[in-house]
């Protein structure tokens, strides 16, 4: 099989903050570490992990609008060449679109209908915006409205057609659909499906790892705040054919497994345990585990943890 | 003990579309009963009813024979929320939130994974998934013999999921409470309850 071109290289991704701690300055909670996610041409990648764990900071820094006291490290790397603050800015909302968590991207003061079209009054624009609208069973009344005087499931469908109005190259849904009803949800999901299937590349970052085993092609696990399984999402049909203990948890807390659950919590970034950070919740823990742990390749796909075969 | 909603009919107002026509279910209190539909058909409506929150136009709903007013001030029959944000006191600390219904044994705040420091945070201070455990704990009173579960897991990961839900099938089991459950995934429904109504197909 031909390898398909690569859209977006993270490596060694990493974002923190700076704390301020009783009058002294602290610089660096590192709330990502040590993340790597490639994304390909028509290739659907969702990264999986608990609500709260940083992922929307991901999408942010891949186009770079990041708060003010956060601090990136590592590359990214978009079409071969390295993604610099300018080209981040050039390509924002052209090349790359972002469907944000939030509604408060929505600008308060613009009508949606501009809004959207990103000033465009042309025919062909108007028309596809339309189109657009009508899958999503919006009215076009609705692109006069300002943001304010529609509901919170409407604002959602609203930033979902910001995606698919221009002809993204990467599109980055951040929790997408959260408050949508079932059937929107999986139509806002399977229009994200045909835009990788012509040929763009979409990051779908989530909490619900069966919403992204029904569309995604790859599932990246995330764990507190690193990456660490890379897995095919076929992977996930059953527990033997996935690498880390975190994702064969996952897998078996299914309810179709029998929701067995493993004890403890995501530690937060301030209380990291040294070694690797799933290792208090481990049945697999040894010494090995103790220092730090490095991504490997183990039957196609990518896991962090010494002990995965 | 059996829980009975005859020939409810419903709607939200007068021009309004008419939710529920006639419906009826019987459950007895050793069930779990699982219902799908599409979003908008009125499961919502259907448990609000069930509850108590919203009085039918027409029918009743009775719990072993007498209707749910006769039971006093805490309704044994208890609804878990999808949104639990929203039937939640803001300005009151989580402790006082979990002191407004029934007394609640200590075994399953602890069960249901609620740590000791969530207890004085006001609602916006926690996450979804906490304040969820929360609304489950105050819907688990000593008085209650039907719980509703609203959806009450689509926001929660798998692995908080997997955990409120093993808990409360425990407890339901052990005490007896009849359960009806709703949710849009089969897996759920098929691993939780003893049987399943799909209100579009009746
Ligand atoms: N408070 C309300 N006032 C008016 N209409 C409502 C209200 N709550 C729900 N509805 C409407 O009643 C119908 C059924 O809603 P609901 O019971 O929430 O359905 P479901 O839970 O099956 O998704 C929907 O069309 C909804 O828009
Ligand atoms: S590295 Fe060790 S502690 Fe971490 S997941 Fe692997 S076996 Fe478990
Ligand atoms: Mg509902």
């Amino acid at each position: 099989m031909e390898e398909k071109k690569v859209i977006l290289d993270i490596r060694n991704f990493s974002v923190s903050f700076e704390q301020y701690e009783k009058g002294f300055r602290k610089t660096g909670l590192p709330v990502i570490r040590n993340l790597d996610v490639t994304i390909r041409e028509g290739e659907m990648v969702a990264v999986v992990g608990s609500s709260g764990s940083g992922k929307s900071l991901l999408a942010h820094g891949i186009l770079g609008i990041l708060p003010y006291n956060a601090t990136m490290g590592g590359e990214l790397v978009y079409d071969g060449e390295l993604l610099t603050k300018e080209r981040q800015k050039a390509l924002r909302g052209n090349e790359i679109v972002l469907v944000p968590q939030s509604v408060a991207f929505l600008d308060p003061l613009m009508k949606i209908g501009p809004q959207i079209r990103k000033g465009k009054k042309d025919q062909a624009s108007r028309e596809k915006l339309n189109g657009i609208f009508e899958g999503y069973h919006l009215k076009n009344e609705v692109q006069e409205l300002y943001p304010f005087e529609l509901s919170g499931g409407m604002n959602r469908r609203v930033l979902v057609s910001t995606a698919m109005m221009g002809n993204p190259r990467l599109v980055i849904a951040d929790e997408p659909t959260p408050g949508l009803h079932m059937a929107m949800v999986r139509r806002v999901m399977s229009h994200f499906r045909e835009l990788a299937d012509q040929g763009a590349g979409v990051l779908l970052i989530t909490h619900d790892l069966e919403q992204a085993l029904e569309v995604a092609d790859r599932v990246v696990v995330f764990y507190a705040g690193t990456t660490v399984e890379d897995a095919d999402a076929k992977d996930f049909r059953s527990e033997e054919t996935l690498r880390h203990p975190y994702s064969k948890a996952l897998w078996r807390a299914l309810p179709q497994n029998g929701f067995q659950f493993i004890r403890g919590t995501q530690p937060y970034v301030k209380d990291l345990p040294e070694g690797c950070p799933f290792g208090p919740r481990c049945e697999w823990y040894t010494e090995a585990c103790k220092g730090e742990i490095s991504c490997r390749e183990v039957r196609g796909g990518r896991v962090r943890c010494v002990r995965a075969v | 003990m059996v829980l009975e909603a005859k020939n409810i009919s419903f709607q939200y107002g007068r021009d309004t579309k008419q939710i529920l026509e006639n419906f009826s279910l019987r459950m007895e209190s050793h069930e779990r009963v699982g219902i799908v539909a599409p979003s908008g058909f009125g499961k919502t409506t259907f448990c609000k009813i069930l509850s108590g929150y919203e009085k039918p136009d027409g029918g009743e709903v009775l719990l072993d024979g007498k209707p749910l007013s006769s039971y006093g001030r805490y309704c044994p029959v208890q609804m878990i929320w999808q949104h639990p944000e929203q039937v939640v006191n803001p300005r009151l600390r989580m402790r006082e939130v979990l002191k407004q219904g029934d007394e609640i044994e200590e075994y399953i705040v602890e069960g249901l994974g609620i740590e000791e420091d969530w207890k004085n945070r006001f609602p916006a201070e926690i996450s979804g998934g906490e304040m969820q455990r929360f609304c489950i704990a105050r819907a688990l009173g000593r008085r209650t013999r039907f719980l509703l579960a609203d959806e009450i897991s689509t926001m929660l990961d798998l692995i908080t999921q997997s955990q409120i839900w093993s808990f409360l099938i425990g407890e339901v089991e052990r005490r007896e409470i009849g359960l009806l459950a709703v949710s849009h995934s089969m897996p759920l429904l098929e691993s939780v309850c003893t049987r399943i109504i799909d209100l579009e197909h009746l």
